[in-house]
């Protein structure tokens, strides 16, 4: 489904993607798993079209997307949330979803003569629902703690007409109950079988949940594989543990 | 004698009226232009030092059209209209210059089209336009002070409610969505770029409308009618009234516009023009330091 072949990204000297290509395949859980500074978020940055690769091509579905703009990619079908909380802070919840499921709003007079209220409200509580944030539909994302913000902004993203639902770092930070609910949300959608690509740190946690794994370091894909042979792969636990 | 005291009191009550409604024209005129910057400024986060220009743009467009004998509605709609032309020029650059970069480009857009007013045969220069007609509107012509009081309340009135209709409408809130976070917009399928063209467009067609009314009340522009000195007030009503809220800009227009009338009962009036940049100034620090969201804001200035 998606296809990277030969992304590479340097910044100064420092190669922070080199030559990584991989697959991620349709209806599947893939984990991007990698010590701290490994490029991880800068391969999904190359991937949403934030930055501008030196070198290489993303294709979805084998649709070139190398070369079209962040928002582009977005109504191409890549859905991604980002490894800071990015939710519209002055604006409420529902607002927040609203936005990511309307594609007319920035007509501007279609937007100017049409109803302002009412609309989609059910399929937002609903998704909100989810993640029993529904409660707080109309509080201003700003007033929200950390982990309630990334659950809004993965129920955001999973809102948004999508092909692919890229996740980074989702349950960094958040308390232990919240992981909780998170992980049973993404135990959801696998048995709906979306297509997740997830960067996450907590190692048991991918494992656990991913179908596929794929680890970086130093800006290149050192393994690739299920879980159970990425847990023993003597390269990784170098990468982790050093030498 | 008593008749003479007696006319006397008409004729300062008559005074008082045409001051009071003059203030009253001058507050619709800056309520158009500072809700118009709050479209750009309050609502989509684009520091606009150009909005004078607008204000600008559309008193001459307006001039020139009237004392070239059209009638007064094309003027003032033309005015919002070439306004609207330029907005979208100098929302062009924002392709690539957001923030800070973007308000350097505003500045020297409005030093542009203050060097064009001052040395195009058209505008006349430094002398100005002067002559230029009162309103006539549908048969009403609108000299009398009390009339145009009343065309710039209706015309203040429309400005809101179709300014109200676009802040609230799924449009206004995708603006809110870039100002707060563009990278985000951009995330859930924004063409953020188009989103700041059409607010710049919009904020500056207002602006436009506000140039034609003032110009067509004063009856005489010149190019210092339209530098940034004269932005300050209207920065500041946005600033004081809070980002994103047009109730208090409404409020703040009223105190900004009225506070040099207090002071002129208060301090020798030579010193009243030069006070007041310092008191502007003054509000905007303490303001800035204890009010960052103004009175009514929902957003901080950054």
């Amino acid at each position: 489904m998606l296809k990277i072949k030969n992304l590479s990204k340097h910044f100064g000297g420092v190669k922070a993607v080199n030559n990584c290509s991989f697959e991620i395949q349709k209806g599947k859980i893939t984990a991007l798993i990698g010590p701290n500074g490994s490029g991880k978020s800068t391969l999904f940055n190359l991937i949403a079209g934030v930055l501008e690769q030196d070198e290489g091509e993303v294709f979805l579905d084998d649709e070139d997307m190398t070369s079209i703009s962040i928002s582009k990619r977005v109504n191409k079908g890549i859905s991604r949330i980002f490894q800071k909380s990015r939710l519209f802070g002055n604006l409420t919840i529902k607002e927040n979803m609203l936005l990511a499921l309307e594609s007319d709003d920035t007509k501007f007079w279609k937007s100017f003569f049409s109803k302002t209220k009412g609309s989609k409200e059910k399929e937002i509580n609903e998704s909100l629902n989810l993640v029993k944030m529904d409660i707080h539909m109309n509080k201003l994302a700003r007033n929200l703690s950390y982990g309630q913000k990334r659950l809004v902004e993965i129920v955001r993203a999973i809102l948004m007409p999508h092909k692919i639902l890229m996740l980074d770092e989702p349950v960094a930070g958040v308390t232990p109950a919240l992981r909780k609910e998170l992980s049973n949300l993404l135990l959801k959608l696998k048995t709906n079988q979306e297509t997740i690509f997830i960067i996450e740190h907590d190692m048991n946690f991918v494992l656990n949940l991913a179908d596929e794994v794929i680890v970086m370091d130093e800006g290149k894909i050192i393994a690739k594989g299920k879980p159970s042979e990425i847990r023993n792969n003597k390269e990784v636990l170098e990468a982790y543990l050093g030498n | 004698m008593k008749e003479t005291i007696l006319n006397n009191r008409c004729e300062n009550n008559e005074k008082m009226l045409d001051y009071i409604l003059h203030l009253g024209i001058l507050i619709g005129i800056y309520f158009i232009l500072a809700i118009a910057l709050q479209i750009s400024l309050g609502f989509t986060g684009m520091f606009n030092i150009g909005h004078i220009a607008f204000f600008g743009i559309g008193a001459y467009t307006s001039a020139l059209f009237v004392l070239y004998g059209f009638p007064f509605w094309i003027g003032l709609l033309l005015a919002g209209i070439f306004a609207m032309i330029f907005g979208f020029i100098l929302a062009i650059p924002t392709k690539n210059f957001k923030g800070d970069y973007f308000s350097l480009i505003a500045l020297w857009f409005s030093l542009i089209m203050y060097s064009l007013f001052m040395n195009l045969k058209i505008t006349r220069g430094a002398a100005g336009l002067f002559g230029i007609p009162k309103p006539i509107l549908f048969g009403f012509d609108f000299s009398s002070i009390i009339l145009f009081f009343i065309l710039v309340l209706i015309v203040s009135i429309i400005c809101f409610l179709i300014v109200y209709r676009i802040t609230i409408s799924k449009f206004g809130k995708v603006l809110q969505a870039v100002r707060d976070d563009e990278l985000a917009a951009k995330s859930i399928g924004k063409n953020t770029f188009k989103i700041r063209v059409i607010s710049l467009m919009i904020s500056a067609f207002f602006a436009g409308i506000a140039g034609s009314l003032y110009a067509h009340y004063i009856s005489y522009i010149s190019p210092e009618t339209f530098t940034l000195m004269n932005l300050m007030p209207i920065i500041i009503i946005v600033i004081i009234g809070g980002l994103a809220s047009l109730r208090g800009t409404l409020i703040a227009s009223f105190l900004i516009l009225l506070l040099p009338e207090v002071l002129k009962f208060i301090l020798p009036s030579p010193l009243v023009g030069p006070l007041k940049q310092v008191i502007y100034a003054f509000i905007l620090i303490v303001i800035l330091l204890y009010k960052p969201k103004g009175f009514f804001g929902k957003v901080e200035l950054e």
